[in-house]
């Protein structure tokens, strides 16, 4: 490939990439409320559009057209930094996820992902450390009390489970021997996903990416009862939608990670020994891929409406004492597998 | 002019500017956001050098866990603005005129005045390799196996002696 | 490489200007009527009381020293985990011996209570009174 059409290539995928992001989100918050409301035996959204499909769209619009109030006692600076930080670590996340193997159209060799770096999955733990400060400062910056209790529980609480998660990827990274996430997909052929071979580091990175994208059970920074609505209790408008859909994006980079890592990526276990023709097999995996995430993505919102929120000191006993050391135990685990079985 | 090069001005400007602005800004929270653009300029400009895990530890490390910490210690003294305690003294910003005068010369002597080491004029391809992390890892288990162990025993003296003086100072 | 990291900056840059673009298209089409009462912040329609910079708990702060150190810890284990198998025994012992480290920093905070968090401790009121006071209505 020359470099117009590598250019022209990249530039298809990230509007492509994007768009998804922006479609998927909207769809996601109208089924969360249809699952909500499945769950608790209520309606749910059902008017704007075909069984309320439209729903989300119909708020985005509304929220475009509310007045934005900043409170005269904020920093009005980073009141308005704090959620561009939110959405901007929650979008360039994307960028490295193979949605599938490599794939030739037209001609051209083309990876279904943005970027193919080998330094992947730490690029996407550097930027995930980063979105604390959307919360921090939008905390700090409102010039109201419960925004900055908000704001600091919720960077105390993602920075506490965000050591157990660097720790159960360094568990995959024992495996995969590669820090690119088509490699580490690669690594899990056949029944070999590590979510099988290691079980704990799977728990241990789910339940951190529910505290890191600050969900329910995890939902502590805006726990209604005692802190209104946290840290975004002082925003209003576009702004707050920018918080409310970063929400969302996250916890479809969080269910897209967890597959990459754990789940075996886009792979189905010996679809090769089933004798199809390259094409069915490609968009077999790519739609296994989006598959596993909408799973995901549904546990996510079942689990939502299912248990209760933690106790602000249960939260951090349960990121410091058992999923910290378990993340640890795992390494082991799989270090003594790697030495006994030559995987 | 070629990408890197291009690429490289950029980031570098990022860079210096957002170094200035850290010690302009009165309010201390907009001078810690400019300390963290600038660790994202820095980080850019390893990646240039082929140096990625030095990049990318720059952003986890100080960008990601220190900054935090920063930030929490601005949150819980609440230092709204900074007060101008130094300034108004003549001798002292004769001093901070002389020692940077001073820096300068020694950079200036370092850029223009000694020859290039050696390490850059090796073989290309090994040298855009040293910094990936598969090749850190190797060497630290290697020939640094001793230092490695020892920074992890740093590491736990700094927890220890943190987490004591933490405790002293505010109760 | 250096392209595949261009594809990402072209991306997240994308991604800014998108963000920008629809703050930007919000500011203009929405109303702004601003009044003194709308811009105070919100403390459950009362007037806010003090100063909204209330000092808090010291612990937050120890939370982050603690996740900073064991950040420097995950990112050492990082080259550990690429190169191990290449390494047998050797580099088995060399990542337990690290992680063995890890654990006594983990096991001293653990002792002395760094992990703990405050928590009030709850006595149940005493019910002796207001049983009287209920007999006394009810007969």
């Amino acid at each position: 490939m020359n470099i117009t059409e590598i250019i022209v290539v990249s530039l298809i995928k990230i509007v492509l990439v994007i768009v998804m992001i922006l479609v998927a989100v909207i769809f996601l918050v109208y089924f969360e409320r249809r699952i909500s409301a499945w769950i608790q035996y209520r309606i749910g959204p059902n008017r704007v559009g075909w069984k309320g499909i439209l729903q989300t769209t119909a708020d985005v619009m509304k929220l475009l057209l509310k007045e934005d109030i900043v409170p005269s006692a904020s920093n009005k600076t980073l009141h308005t930094l704090a959620p561009i930080i939110a959405l901007f670590v929650a979008f360039s996340t994307y960028a490295v996820i193979p949605f599938g193997p490599d794939v030739t159209i037209f001609g051209y060799q083309v990876k279904l992902m943005v970027a193919d770096v080998n330094i992947g999955v730490l690029y996407v733990l550097a930027l995930t450390s980063l979105g604390v400060y959307g919360i921090t400062f939008a905390g700090y910056s409102s010039g109201s009390k419960y925004s900055l209790l908000g704001g600091i529980r919720s960077s105390a609480q993602m920075i506490s489970y965000e050591v157990s998660m660097g720790f159960s990827v360094a568990g995959v990274l024992l495996l995969s021997e590669s820090l690119n996430p088509q490699k580490i997909v690669l690594a899990q052929s056949g029944w070999m996903w590590n979510a099988i071979l290691q079980p704990i580091g799977f728990i241990t990175f789910v339940v951190s990416a529910f505290a890191e994208t600050n969900r329910l059970p995890f939902d502590l920074p805006e726990a209604e009862p005692e802190l209104v609505g946290g840290y975004h209790t002082e925003y209003s408008s576009m702004k707050f939608a920018g918080f409310f859909l970063a929400e969302y994006a996250n916890m479809i980079i969080a269910s897209a990670m967890i597959t990459t890592l754990y789940l075996g990526g886009w792979q189905i276990p010996y679809i090769d020994k089933l004798g199809l023709g390259v094409t069915l097999t490609t968009l077999l995996q790519v739609g296994a891929f989006f598959l596993k995430v909408i799973f995901l993505l549904f546990f996510f919102i079942w689990v939502r409406w299912s248990i209760p929120r933690f106790r602000y000191d249960q939260l951090m006993s349960l990121g410091w004492k058992v999923m910290f050391p378990l993340s640890i135990i795992n390494i082991i685990w799989v270090a003594c597998l790697i030495m006994i079985f030559n995987l | 002019m070629n990408l890197e090069l291009i690429l490289f001005i950029v980031l570098a400007l990022i860079a210096a500017v957002s170094a200035v602005m850290v010690i302009t800004q009165s309010h201390p929270v907009m001078s810690a956001i400019f300390l963290i653009l600038n660790f994202f300029a820095l980080a850019g400009l390893y990646l240039l050098l082929n140096a990625q895990f030095i990049a990318v530890v720059q952003v986890i490390v100080y960008a990601g866990a220190i900054m935090v910490l920063f930030l929490f210690v601005l949150m819980l003294l609440n230092t709204s603005s900074e007060f101008k305690v130094l300034t108004d003294k003549k001798f002292i910003k004769f001093f901070a005129l002389l020692i940077s005068a001073f820096v300068f010369v020694q950079l200036a002597y370092l850029i223009f005045f000694t020859k290039p080491s050696n390490a850059v004029k090796g073989n290309l391809n090994v040298s855009s390799q040293i910094g990936t992390i598969q090749n850190i890892g190797k060497e630290l288990y290697t020939n640094y196996i001793i230092p490695f162990e020892a920074a992890g025993f740093l590491l736990l003296a700094a927890t220890i002696g943190a987490l004591i003086l933490a405790k002293k100072k505010f109760e | 490489m250096l392209t595949e990291f261009g594809k990402i900056f072209v991306f997240v840059l994308l991604a800014v200007v998108f963000v920008a673009i629809v703050i930007f298209f919000a500011k203009l089409i929405r109303p702004s009527r601003i009044t003194h009462e709308k811009t105070k912040i919100y403390e459950c329609g009362e007037d806010a009381k003090g100063s909204p910079w209330v000092k808090f708990n010291i612990r937050f702060y120890v939370v982050a020293l603690i996740f900073l150190i064991f950040d420097v810890e995950v990112v050492l284990l990082f080259p550990w985990a690429l190169s191990y198998k290449e390494y047998g025994t050797y580099g088995f012992l060399a990542g337990i011996i690290f992680l063995l480290i890890l654990g006594l920093g983990m096991a001293y905070e653990w002792r002395k209570g760094d992990l703990e968090w405050a928590r009030p401790k709850i006595t149940p009121p005493e019910l002796k009174n207001t049983s009287n006071k209920t007999e006394k209505i009810n007969s």
